[in-house]
């Protein structure tokens, strides 16, 4: 009897049965269809490979088991499984996104340069000019308390020793300097966004 | 006319798995033994 006349339901009752012959009568017959619903789905040849193989594996077991019955079809029901196991692998894909550069995708789409571009860079040196030039319209004890902490990244304990005066009067100072600094970027309409 | 600028889908019916692929499922199977011990099942796979 020529292969291709033996039903499929005829062969899973022979492997059932312990024919080891029927599961790869069914796979040559099958291999072409499975193999390529699975890369129409995942465009990857080894993840296809690594997806028909465990669909067989399923359906090893499920038939070993008993688990399998007759009332839909072979091809569909390894589709089927074939289905849900693209399914699990885009699941566990989205949860750990893999970018390869192999394929028309590059992954310098999606990457940004996050250094400045020649035009943030004369906005950026605009903005920082402006600032010197306020901090030096402030008071003197007000302007050395701000260029003390921000500049010099000192803390207000220290600047309270350095300047021989309390905490509080360095907070208090640093206080009114982003005041008043306030008061001539509204007063000037300077605009101090990059 | 209106042009189409969606690429025509690629037919995928030529592929097919590797030997190796195969071969291995095929030796699984005959590895894999599955037990019924009451009402529990056991897989084997036997070397």
């Amino acid at each position: 009897m020529k292969k291709g006349l033996i039903q499929d339901s005829a062969l899973v009752t022979n492997y059932i049965n312990g024919d080891e012959n029927a599961l790869s009568i069914l796979i040559q017959r099958h291999k072409q269809k499975i193999y390529s619903f699975i890369y129409s789905k995942v465009y990857d040849r080894d993840i296809t490979e690594d997806v028909f193989q465990d669909t067989f594996i399923k359906v090893i077991k499920n038939l070993k088991r008993g688990k399998y019955n007759e009332e839909g079809k072979f091809l569909p029901w390894v589709m089927r499984i074939a289905h849900n196991l693209v399914i699990d692998h885009f699941r566990k894909n989205s949860r750990m996104p893999k970018f390869d550069n192999t394929g028309e995708f590059s992954i310098f789409s999606v990457l940004s340069d996050s250094s400045l571009n020649a035009e943030k860079v004369l906005i950026k040196d605009q903005v920082e000019s402006d600032v010197r030039r306020i901090i030096q319209e402030l008071p003197e004890d007000q302007k050395q308390v701000l260029l003390m902490r921000m500049y010099q990244d000192m803390s207000f304990k220290e600047i309270s020793e350095r300047t021989g005066v309390s905490i509080n009067t360095a907070l208090g100072r640093m206080r009114y300097a982003l005041i008043n600094m306030r008061k001539v970027i509204d007063q000037n309409n300077i605009i101090l966004t990059n | 006319m209106a042009k189409i600028y969606s690429n025509a889908s690629s037919k995928h019916n030529n592929l097919q798995p590797k030997d190796e692929t195969v071969r291995f499922i095929l030796n699984y199977s005959k590895a894999l033994c599955v037990i019924d011990y009451n009402n529990l099942e056991f897989e084997a796979l036997l070397n």
